[in-house]
């Protein structure tokens, strides 16, 4: 479990930990579980709660779209501009909807293709991607392929089992996921292949695995496998790279991958990600600027039935770099924005409508979301609220350069949610953009954002001491005339000390002046030597 | 008012002479001389025992200054280097953190060398102890300064500082148990470690302690609640 407190506090910690332990001081206090719908968690990992950000529109089962079958175990939910394509796996079709004012209406469904060499119906189909030119790929799982067509259906190719050294030609192919990019390189994730993204170029050639997951590795672990016999070694879990779930291609051409098979104490460590933004080397580029990790809830306590972290089954991302995580494991969302900040978490498993049985997939059109419940069939379509738009338009409204508008939004976020810990870091950034420094570290020291305070505190600095230039140059020197002007005020006062003026003979002992000049001089010489005896006892200090 | 004087008999007067007494010539050069221990730690510890320069009220001071400088450092340091839960902070308990180990080493210190020739008295212990700690408010008060005016890019300069701060420490306390027990080098480290060592064996002991209290504490409330029901 997390336990918060101080969170940089290191210095004595052994002391600490000592006394602590003595004195058997109650740790962090147990998160109490979430009442409202949507929550957020703020910086000391509290949950807050939070206004909705996400509506229900509707939620659609079969009967609700007229269709002539209920839907059987559906995998799969893609979205091509106004067209929501369901893979209704257990029936061997997609059916396709199609937004229109009054919400989803089925307008097509999709149960074989023309053409094939093999087989032309489908065949337990989970995932469909389509193209800019209108062609359309299926992940046609019972079959063993991924079909490609034109928008009429046609068979123009297919995609089969990978020609690699690392996989035996035995292997039954099990498409599961495919996205495919603007130059319809097809990337797909297929059942028992853990090597990462399979990647084709577009003329169906296999070029190669992205984005694999290192295997975890552990020196200890290593030690530890050094000394095992085999018997323990056949029982240990081998060190394998996850598998990812899920994959989602956003506008930019970056795949965002989620998984949800890894052990609980891998995520806490650090050591796997639950989800990644791949870039085309594979590499995750994703931001984590926050102290919040990106992996779902961070309370895995035993609640309703349900333990353990938050297991993502699907992602998705808007165009304005919010990302959308769908919990298969609590049936909850978790939006996070381009810098890792989590913007929203809501959702639980029910049966109300926003609540789910087993969530499989998201995808969205515009600002809405669509999430499928595979257990339910139903689909339920999220629309943003006044609060959410809120958001939103603030975000937006920040990348197109608008900060005074930005900053207007966030204040309005403000006065419905003063816990919304994002509005304090957007009037902040806002502010730092139009220049207002001083009033910008205020919001970041709120919230406790440092990278932005620093940025903000820089700019501050470099102003203040321009202002301040004169008084500035003057306080330094200052600092260094003073010790100076000590130094010789001493010596002015042994100089006086032992002037002759102050130190005539006694006008009755009736010196010569020969011999007076011999007494002063004698004198001085006295006091010289005094005070070198002094010099010399300061720098002994005793 | 007019008859008021002041005298050993009243408060006034006893508050002074205590003042008086404390904080007298010698008090300020043992104060003093903490500086020129932690600059020269061989040769100061040595004296601080053996020549008697260190007083209880000069060590009791550096004490109430280092908590002093902890508790304000919560505070009024730079929040890019420490966030502070407020609702859950136990200022007794933070104070605590440090008189705590504090106790626990001088006593475990001077329990373990004291059975193996360690010159040191018990008092000469604390005394050392807290005539080490010295370079801790006197880095950190302008550290807490200086951590204002910086951004977290430079935020290491910070850290080092604050770091070198507590090893100072560290190293004059070594230090000064060698000096104070007449100790040869590795003796010293050795007996550190014991020092260590006693002190967990303390921790564990307390822990007994107060389990078995509460325990006790228990049984006689449920016995005493048990009685009440019948009667």
């Amino acid at each position: 479990m997390k336990m918060s407190g101080f969170k940089q506090l290191k210095t004595l910690g052994i002391a600490a930990a000592v006394a602590a332990a003595a004195l058997a001081v109650p740790m962090h206090a147990q998160a109490i579980e979430h009442r409202t719908y949507t929550y957020i968690y703020d910086y000391w990992e509290e949950v807050q709660d939070c206004p909705n950000v996400y509506d229900v529109y509707s939620v659609y089962t079969s009967s609700d779209l007229g269709l002539d079958k209920r839907m059987n175990s559906p995998s799969g939910l893609y979205v091509k501009d106004d067209h929501v394509y369901i893979c209704d796996t257990g029936n061997n079709r997609i059916v396709v909807l199609e937004k229109t004012e009054t919400g989803l209406v089925p307008s097509d469904i999709i149960e074989k293709v023309k053409g094939a060499p093999g087989e032309n119906s489908l065949s337990g189909p989970t995932d469909i991607a389509i193209s800019d030119e209108g062609n359309i790929f299926i992940a046609d799982k019972g079959n063993n392929r991924i079909i490609k067509t034109d928008s009429n259906l046609n068979y123009i190719m297919e995609f089969g089992l990978p020609t690699d050294s690392a996989i035996s030609s035995d292997t039954t192919f099990f498409p599961n996921k495919i996205v495919i990019d603007t130059a319809e390189r097809v990337y797909c994730i297929a059942d028992g292949i853990n090597k990462g993204l399979i990647k084709y170029e577009a003329d169906g050639t296999f070029s190669g695995f992205v984005g694999a997951t290192k295997a975890a590795y552990d020196w200890l672990d290593y030690l530890w496998k050094r000394f095992a016999t085999q018997e323990q070694l056949d029982r240990m879990q081998n060190d394998v790279p996850t598998e990812y779930d899920n994959i989602y291609m956003d506008y930019e051409g970056f795949i965002y991958a989620c998984t949800g098979r890894f052990e609980p104490e891998d995520l806490d460590a650090g050591t796997v990600d639950a989800v990644r933004r791949l870039n085309l080397l594979g590499n995750d580029i994703l931001v984590r600027n926050s102290d919040i990790p990106v992996y779902g809830d961070l309370y895995w306590g035993s609640a309703g039935g349900y333990s353990g972290p938050s297991y993502f089954s699907d992602v998705t991302a808007f165009e304005n770099d919010i990302f959308v995580c769908l919990d298969r494991n609590r049936g909850r969302l978790f939006g996070y924005d381009d810098q890792g900040r989590m913007v929203f978490a809501f959702g639980g498993n029910g049966n109300m409508d926003g609540y789910f049985r087993r969530p499989v997939a998201i995808d969205h059109i515009g600002y809405d979301l669509i999430v499928l419940d595979t257990l339910d069939c139903s689909i339920t379509y999220f629309v943003l609220s006044d609060f959410g738009k809120d958001i939103y338009g603030a975000i937006d409204k920040f990348d197109e350069g608008d900060y005074d508008e930005s900053g207007a939004l966030w204040e309005k976020v403000l006065s419905t949610d003063g816990n919304y810990d994002l509005a304090y870091i957007g009037i902040g950034r806002s502010l730092l953009r139009q220049e207002r420094y001083k009033e910008a570290m205020k919001y970041f020291e709120i919230k406790y954002d440092d990278d932005n305070y620093s940025k903000a505190f820089k700019e501050y600095r470099k102003e203040w001491i321009q202002t301040h230039l004169f008084a500035t140059v003057l306080v330094l020197l200052i600092l260094i005339l003073i010790p100076l002007t000590l130094d010789k005020i001493r010596d002015m006062k042994i100089e006086i000390a032992t002037s002759d003026v102050f130190r005539f003979p006694d006008p009755e002992d009736n010196m010569t002046r020969e011999e007076i000049r011999e007494y002063h001089k004698k004198q001085r010489q006295e006091a010289r030597e005094r005070e070198k005896a002094k010099k010399a006892a300061r720098k002994r200090g005793y | 008012m007019a008859g008021l004087t002041i005298n050993e008999n009243n408060i006034i007067g006893k508050c002074a002479g205590w003042f008086k007494n404390t904080f007298n010539a010698k008090y300020w050069d043992s104060l003093k001389f903490s500086l020129y221990c932690i600059t020269h730690p061989l040769d100061g510890f040595w004296d601080l025992t053996h020549e008697k320069r260190g007083t209880y009220a000069a060590a009791n001071t550096i004490l109430f200054l280092t908590i002093l400088i902890r508790i304000l450092k919560l505070k009024y340091t730079s929040f890019i280097f420490i966030t502070v839960y407020w609702e859950e902070l136990n200022i007794f308990l933070y104070i605590a953190s440090i008189l705590f180990p504090l106790a626990l080493f001088v006593i475990g210190n001077w329990a373990t060398t004291t059975l193996f020739d360690g010159k040191g008295r018990l008092g000469q212990v604390y005394i050392g102890t807290c005539y080490s700690l010295v370079p801790y408010p006197l880095m950190q008060i302008p550290l807490m300064f200086i951590s204002n005016v910086v951004t977290n890019e430079e935020a290491e300069f910070y850290s080092v500082l604050s770091a070198l701060s507590i090893v100072w420490c560290g190293v004059l306390i070594i230090a000064a148990m060698g000096q104070i027990h007449e100790f040869s080098g590795a003796k010293n480290i050795l007996f550190m470690i014991f020092s260590l060592f006693a002190m967990l064996v303390m921790v564990f002991i307390l822990l007994l302690f107060f389990s078995m209290i509460s325990q006790g504490v228990a049984y006689f409330y449920s016995l005493y609640r048990e009685f009440m029901f019948r009667m």
